[in-house]
This record gives C-alpha cells, structure tokens and sequence, in this order.
C-alpha cells in the first residue's frame, strides 16, 4: 500500500517513524488491555500524547469517520489507524492487536463469573471502577473538545452542544438526530472555510 | 445442550454481521437490539444471563463490544464465541478501511477533506451525550458522582495514569463507600 501521505504544512512535533506492524499489534493490546470501561481513553492516550502518531486534530477526525461508520468505534479505529501507516497488513496488526487478548481474557471471564459473579465484594468493587471509568470517558471527551474551542467557531460549538442534548438530554433517535445534524454540519463547515479563505 | 451445527455457525454470522453494519454509534448504541435477537428472538439466554453478560463486557478490558463474544461463546462455545466476535468486527471494519482510506487519498482535496471535518463537533457531541447517559447510570448515589467528578478532573488537568484511579475507585467499592 501506499505510504504515509506527506505532512501538512502545519507540522507540529509529530513521530518520526511511523509505527511498524509488530509495534501495531503491541500498541493496540497495550490499549485494549488498559482498557476497562472503554478503550478510547487509551487510544488517545497512546497515539496523541505518547507516540506522537497523530496530532489532535488528526485523531479528531479519524475517529469522528469509525465513530459515525457502523461498527464497533474502537474496532473501526484499529483498522483505519493501521491502514494509514501499513496497508491491509497495518489494519490486521492492530485489529488482531485490539481484539486478541481481550477476547480470550472476556471468555475466560465469563465463565468465572458463572461461578463467582455472586460475590458482593467483587459486585461492589465492579460497580466503583466503573464510576472511575465514566470519568476517565468525560476526561477524554473535554481533551477532544480542546481543537474546537480553541478554533472558537461559534457554529461548530452550537452543533456540538446540541448534538449532545438532542442524544444526552432529550434522548432524541440517534439516527433522526443524524440525518439532520450531519447535513447542517457540513454546510456551516462549508461557510466557514470560505468566510476563512475569502 | 446439541453440539452447535453449521446452521448455528451460519445463524451467528449472519445475524451478527448484519447488526454490526446497522450499528452506527458504537456498540453500546446497538445494546438494545442485541437484546432483542438473543433474548426475545433466538431465545439463546433469558434477560437476566443478558444483563450479566453486559456487566463483565464493561469491566473486562477492551472493547466493550465483546459482548458479543460472551452472547457466541454462550450459544456455541469457543467456536461460536469466534465466529461471532469476527460477524461483529469483520464487515464493519472492512468498510472503514475503504471509506477511511477514500477520505484519506484525497483529504487535499476540498469536499472529503470539508466532509470529514464536519463529523468532528457531531461526534464529539454524541461522545459527551453517551457519558452523560452513562455517569446518570453508573452514578446512583453522591459518592458515586464525586468518585466520577474527581477522576475526570485529575485525567483532565494531569498526566497521571488512568490506571491509579481506577484502582482507587475499585478499593473504595470495595470499602463500601461508592
């Protein structure tokens, strides 16, 4: 496949190497395997701040594309993420990196918690990590916020903000709330651009 | 219970591969309706094995659509608990891939490039609606909001490994206090 596109003008300390396969597949299980409650947090952890593979607004619109694609978010990343820098093999890499572990671990969990899910200590241990995770995923949300508040784009913060209480607070259909919002989204990124270039 | 036949396998693939196409949102958008196949349709488990299955998803690492592997490991064994996680996972990513990589081929170019920026604030707001449905789940009591409100602050404002607070979240559970 092809390699990495050439950076844009407006580069920023970014890896110099881009990830080879088995640093894929590694990488990617670091992440799952952090991963309760979610694997975001720590994707974004490893590919923004750590490794540098990606700048902010890089992995904003990554996984903006696997989170609106169908699928599974994290999984979609996996294979997008390891496409961009290695092809169909980077993709299977880091999907079989995301994935492999934590499959045997769920399994082997699962039939545990036939036999002990009754415990209370470990109910009420469950119940506090989780907690903890929900704001490790609103920590992670705030981070993500960070490119559009900067850009302060008054029609970008508005679309965000009632996305959220149409899906959040109302609890509106998601794909309802879609179809109306991708549209108006594109439009006011549209004029935007253009007020920008004019 | 019958050793699962190539029709269980076929069943599994299908089902789980055409709900993974239909899934946009994310895995935990499509919970309900994964409830609704194993629970009401295929009658693979009763609502209460669904809920369990449910919990540990959410407190294994990875993934939480690793649901689906407990609902194939369940219905067929190890065999099924594969096949099912690859229904899950397979189609769907193919997708990405090729949506993504169009995108990506001509991000220079102005409407990919100006389409794919304008997803951004609309995910993003999906994002904080899915944590704000998830903290009023998980946030029953006012200990368990402060625990959730504490650990967003410090992962917002330091660098500290998000491990720590998991673990000291799980300690107090466990001490009782969330």
């Amino acid at each position: 496949m092809d390699q990495p596109a050439p950076p844009p003008v407006s580069v920023r300390n970014l890896a110099a190497e881009p990830p080879g396969l088995l640093e894929l597949f590694f990488a990617f299980s670091k992440m799952s395997l952090a991963g309760f409650g979610g694997v975001l947090v720590w994707a974004r952890r490893a590919i923004v701040e750590q490794h540098r593979w990606m700048t902010p607004d890089e992995f904003n619109e990554a996984f903006a594309l696997c989170h609106l694609l169908p699928g599974a978010n994290i999984v979609n990343l996996s294979i997008v993420f390891g496409g961009r820098f290695r092809g169909i093999p980077g993709s299977v890499a880091a999907f079989l990196g995301l994935l492999l572990p934590p499959t045997l671990i769920v399994t082997t969990l699962g039939i545990l918690y036939s036999y002990f899910g009754d415990m209370p200590g470990l109910q009420r241990t469950l119940n506090g990590i989780a907690c903890a995770a929900v704001g490790l995923f609103l920590a992670v949300t705030i981070r993500m916020m960070g490119p559009l508040v900067k850009r302060k784009n008054p029609i970008e913060i508005g679309l965000m903000v009632a996305v959220f209480v149409a899906v959040g607070v109302i609890r509106a259909p998601l794909v309802a709330v879609l179809l109306i919002a991708l549209p108006l989204s594109i439009v006011a990124t549209y004029l935007w651009r253009k007020r920008a270039a004019a | 219970m019958n050793p699962p036949g190539l029709g269980t396998y076929l069943n599994l693939l299908w089902t789980f591969g055409l709900m993974s196409l239909l899934a946009v949102g994310g895995a935990n958008a499509t919970i309900p309706e994964m409830q609704r196949v194993a629970v009401e349709v295929n009658h693979w488990m009763t609502n209460a094995q669904f809920a369990d299955m449910f919990a540990i998803a959410q407190f294994s690492p990875g993934p939480n659509v690793l649901i689906v592997t407990l609902i194939g490991y369940q219905v067929a064994g190890l065999t099924g608990a594969a096949v099912t996680t690859f229904a899950m996972c397979g189609p769907a990513g193919v997708l990405a891939y090729f949506v993504a990589n169009f995108f990506h081929r001509s991000s220079h170019s102005f409407w990919p490039s100006m389409i794919q920026a304008s997803f951004v604030p609309v995910s993003i707001g999906l994002m904080a609606a899915g944590g704000y449905v998830l903290a009023r789940t998980v946030d029953v009591s006012p200990a368990a909001t402060v625990v959730t409100l504490v650990t967003a602050a410090v992962a917002v404002g330091t660098r500290i490994n998000p491990l720590w607070p998991l673990a000291a979240a799980g300690v107090l559970g466990f001490m009782g206090f969330v």
